[in-house]
């Protein structure tokens, strides 16, 4: 009977269009990119302030009246329509583009000559907020911090409102983007401010590679009372919490809850989540790749204090040249470059799952040593691809879920979206009240009684 | 070890595909399997998907496409046109004999078409497998409005598919709320509210007369029983389906409405099975259809036929009904048996969320108490939990006391069993 709520259609009929809200957006945010771009050249460095509001907070407002249109009008069931069908998020054109552009700014990010960065008018315009807020001037790692935690930011309401009928979701989103802001921005700056070490309260080692390693902890020891206390909390993190919370909640109270890399995914990149392949070879390079990563990283740690101990007597400065090409190829161009440049070509957790020791780290101890499972809901399954799909792990959720049988798996993150798009309640994140009854092997069909019941045989 | 034998299964949806699966598990026959359809088994559940970008074909592929030779199933792109039980062979359309041991026919279900005048002009279809996926959406491009006739489980689907490529959709059912011989006036009601909710053109007891057609044979409008004309350029028949079994016509093969199956599934020819939608059973247990077009049946009896086949011969027990849907943002979960009327010596505990979009029903025994059936809508329940509740006939007492161990909802909803334990206390006399 009623027929409101067609404007939409009124602009185009049949291609899912943007109204009149989201365009006005979309050219805010376009107007604020461009006098970025304009001030990047040079005049940035006569007027930051002019840029930063024009330019950086312009594009940000733009981009917010955006998304606040957009998700708003959107119930659950519309979620996922036509992302296989739009060139961005289907690794079409506009994916490629802005994963080339994404690849080629985390390549000047970390390789760009200090000549561009040190007088960059692209970081000058990020002078008025730094000043003000932790009165000194922005570098290119203000820059990158800056983006980084507004990307969360901006993005988790967007998750928020798309997700906005289902409570994990909220919760879990409102998480990362506090850990970002507070203990991966706020936190390390104010610190900086105050000469105190610049410490990232949310990453710790291995994925933080080189907390661990002996200049980090001489340079932590030496730097106060403060440092130390911080030194000795980030190894009971990794030593000791870490086991503990994994044993009762699975890796997602870091991966899904607390990590930086993680809260970028599951915000900034949750367009892109469906993009990860499924298939059963990607699993096998998968487990080739992150388990000799972490074993990389645990004995080059060892080996850097056995030669800082021995003070190079055995190993010169090899240990050396190890660690700064884990650096340059993990560090960087695995877990930035290739992390988060090819979200829109890989899908979001390519370093989580192929990656990141402290992600195959948290898996093993989920696998072997864990109360937390996904639970499949009896016989409900209809095999419909969703789970399987929008898993960014690339966890064939649903060949699990179709068997009955509960999902155990290292790599999951527990992100609970195979849950929220299972159009048949099949799916649930649980913590078990022991490890060992997670699996349940050999499910029948259930409520299949004649084959289950060892069955009846001819009357 | 078992002799080994040739099994030929013609469809490859998942009762035929299930049955391969299982029969492979259990031994090492040669395994057959032949679709006019698609190359590779694909869940027909998740059409809906692809039509509204939510994944692509490809997605819908529940094994990855190695599978097959891996497990040394053989899969064969052809059209059956023939059964002959005498020489126990099938005759495909590109000419090939097939020879069989044993057959088994899970052919599904085609969509059901009344004789109404313009039923098959172009743009007029329903939605059962691949191919009514291509026309849809060959014959959606750029269109107006489309109409959709009947209120079942695809009618709902189709209209939520059309509307996310914002083509206006007028929906025709012939009852006076949604659903209605399935779902309780309480929960038909609610999905009334909010079909309209999504902006349907929403008309309760229309019937459909007629589909006019354009200069070029394609639909141009629709007439209602009260012969108003609406304009569209797609209509969606999603008035039910019946059993595909045409092409065995002259087989010898007793068939009724659908291909007649005694308790281990086996037809009227002895190394001849039939499973899935196709099926009729002779016998249906106490309470249960004779013909059950669901994607949970045709798994059972897959898995059912496999057992039989490989010498253990297996009853047909599918166990207490269940089901499940989702009308548009609302997942709806069965267990048991809920009926639309209340059955005399039954009576039921409802509750339903203030704001209308969540609810339980409770279906017990009023001389017992013993509990029956399930029906949630908005709400997820645990299966093995309903299960045995109503396997082992628990009183409502206890399920209403203990309803917080079937709650199936993620973590940090909104509990729902406080106010449904309320709504108890306040009812009892």
């Amino acid at each position: 009977m009623s027929k409101e709520g067609f404007s939409i259609s009124l602009v185009n009929p049949n291609a899912p269009g943007s109204d009149l809200v989201q365009k006005v957006g979309i050219g805010i945010s376009a107007l604020g990119l461009l006098s970025m771009l304009i001030g990047a050249t040079g005049p940035a460095n006569q007027d930051p302030s002019f840029y930063f509001w024009t330019g950086i907070m312009t594009s940000i407002v733009g981009f917010s009246i955006y998304i606040l249109r957009t998700f708003l009008h959107k119930t659950e069931s519309e979620n996922n329509n036509h992302i296989f069908n739009s060139s961005l998020t289907a690794r079409g054109i506009a994916g490629w583009a802005f994963g080339i552009f994404l690849t080629g700014f985390y390549i000047v990010l970390y390789w760009g000559p200090s000549s561009y960065w040190d007088n960059a008018a692209l970081v000058t315009m990020f002078d008025p907020i730094s000043q003000t807020i932790f009165g000194f001037r922005a570098d290119r790692w203000f820059l990158y911090g800056f983006i980084y935690t507004v990307s969360i930011l901006i993005m988790g309401v967007r998750a928020i409102l798309k997700y906005r009928h289902d409570n994990y979701q909220i919760v879990r989103t409102c998480s990362v983007m506090f850990f970002q802001l507070g203990f991966a921005f706020l936190l390390p700056l104010f610190m900086k401010a105050m000469s105190q070490p610049e410490f990232y309260f949310s990453y710790v080692w291995p994925l933080d590679y080189d907390m661990l390693w002996p200049d980090s902890v001489d340079g932590l020891m030496n730097a106060g009372t403060l440092a130390l206390w911080l030194l000795i909390a980030s190894a009971f993190i990794t030593f000791i919490a870490t086991p503990i919370l994994t044993y009762f909640f699975g890796k997602r109270w870091y991966c899904s809850w607390v990590c930086g890399c993680g809260g970028l995914a599951n915000t900034a990149g949750d367009p892109f989540r469906h993009l990860s392949d499924k298939s059963l070879t990607a699993w096998k390079i998968e487990r080739w790749t992150i388990y000799p990563i972490l074993v990389f990283i645990v004995l080059l740690t060892i080996l850097l204090w056995i030669n800082s101990y021995l003070q190079g007597d055995i190993f010169g400065s090899f240990s050396h040249q190890l660690a700064k090409g884990y650096g340059f190829f993990i560090g960087q161009l695995f877990a930035g470059v290739i992390g988060v440049g090819f979200y829109p070509l890989l899908g979001t957790r390519v370093w989580c799952r192929f990656g990141c020791p402290m992600a195959a780290y948290l898996g093993l101890l989920q696998k072997y040593f864990s109360r937390f499972r996904i639970t499949t809901n009896g016989g409900q399954c209809i095999s419909c691809g969703n789970c399987s799909t929008y898993c960014e792990m690339g966890i064939d959720v649903q060949a699990y879920a179709q068997r009955g049988e509960n999902i155990v798996r290292a790599s999951c993150v527990g992100c609970g979206i195979c849950s929220t798009v299972c159009p048949r309640g099949v799916l649930n994140l649980e913590n078990g009240s022991t490890h060992t009854d997670r699996k349940n092997d050999n499910p029948i069909t259930f409520g299949n009684d004649g084959v289950g019941l060892a069955s009846t045989s001819e009357a | 070890m078992t002799q080994k034998k040739n099994i030929v299964i013609i469809g490859n949806g998942v009762s035929g595909i299930t049955a391969a699966r299982h029969i492979r598990k259990r031994s090492d026959h040669r395994i057959t399997v032949i679709s006019a359809e698609t190359d590779h088994f694909f869940s027909r559940t998740a059409l809906m998907y692809i039509y509204m970008g939510h994944m692509k074909y490809e997605h819908t592929k529940p094994y990855e496409d190695w599978f097959w030779e891996k497990n040394r199933i053989e899969l064969r792109r052809d059209y059956v046109s023939k059964v002959n039980p005498e020489s126990n062979t099938v005759l495909l359309d590109s000419g090939e004999q097939l020879n069989y041991d044993e057959l088994i026919i899970a052919t599904g279900s085609s969509s059901n078409k009344f004789g109404w005048p313009g039923q098959d002009l172009k743009g007029v279809q329903g939605l059962y497998n691949y191919q009514d996926l291509e026309s849809m959406e060959a014959s959606t491009n750029g269109i107006e409005r489309a109409v959709v006739v009947g209120g079942g489980l695809i009618g709902i689907e189709m209209v939520e598919m059309l509307l996310s490529r914002q083509i206006p959709v007028t929906f025709l059912i012939r009852e006076d709320s949604f659903w209605n011989t399935i779902l309780p006036k309480e929960e038909s009601e609610m999905i009334n509210r909010h079909i309209r909710s999504h902006h349907v053109d929403f008309r309760l007891k229309t019937e459909f007369k007629e589909v006019l057609s354009d200069e070029n044979g394609a639909a141009r409008a629709i007439v209602t029983g009260d012969g108003e004309e609406i304009s569209c350029q797609f209509v969606g028949l999603a008035v039910g389906v019946h059993p595909n079994i045409s092409f065995l016509k002259d087989s010898g093969i007793e068939t009724d409405r659908g291909i007649l199956v005694d308790k281990h599934l086996r037809t009227s020819i002895p190394n001849i099975y039939a499973l899935g939608d196709c099926v009729q059973l002779s016998n249906p247990q106490p309470g249960r259809r004779p013909i059950e077009a669901v994607w949970y049946t045709g798994k059972m009896m897959g898995e059912t036929v496999a057992a039989t086949i490989c010498g253990q011969p297996t009853y047909y027990d599918p166990g207490i009904w269940f089901n499940s849907a989702k009308f548009f943002d609302i997942e709806y979960q069965t267990y048991g048996y809920v009926s639309a009327q209340p059955k005399e010596g039954e009576e039921s505990l409802y509750w339903e969320s203030e704001d209308g979009t969540r609810s339980l029903r409770i279906v017990f025994d009023s001389a017992t108490s013993s509990v029956v059936g399930f029906n949630a809508l908005g709400i997820r329940l645990r299966h093995q939990v309903c299960d045995e509740w109503i396997g082992n006939r628990t009183s409502v007492d206890q399920v209403v006391a203990n309803l917080g161990k079937a709650n199936f909802d993620p973590e940090f909803f909104k509990k729902f069993e406080k106010e449904v334990q309320l709504k108890f206390e306040t009812n009892k006399p």
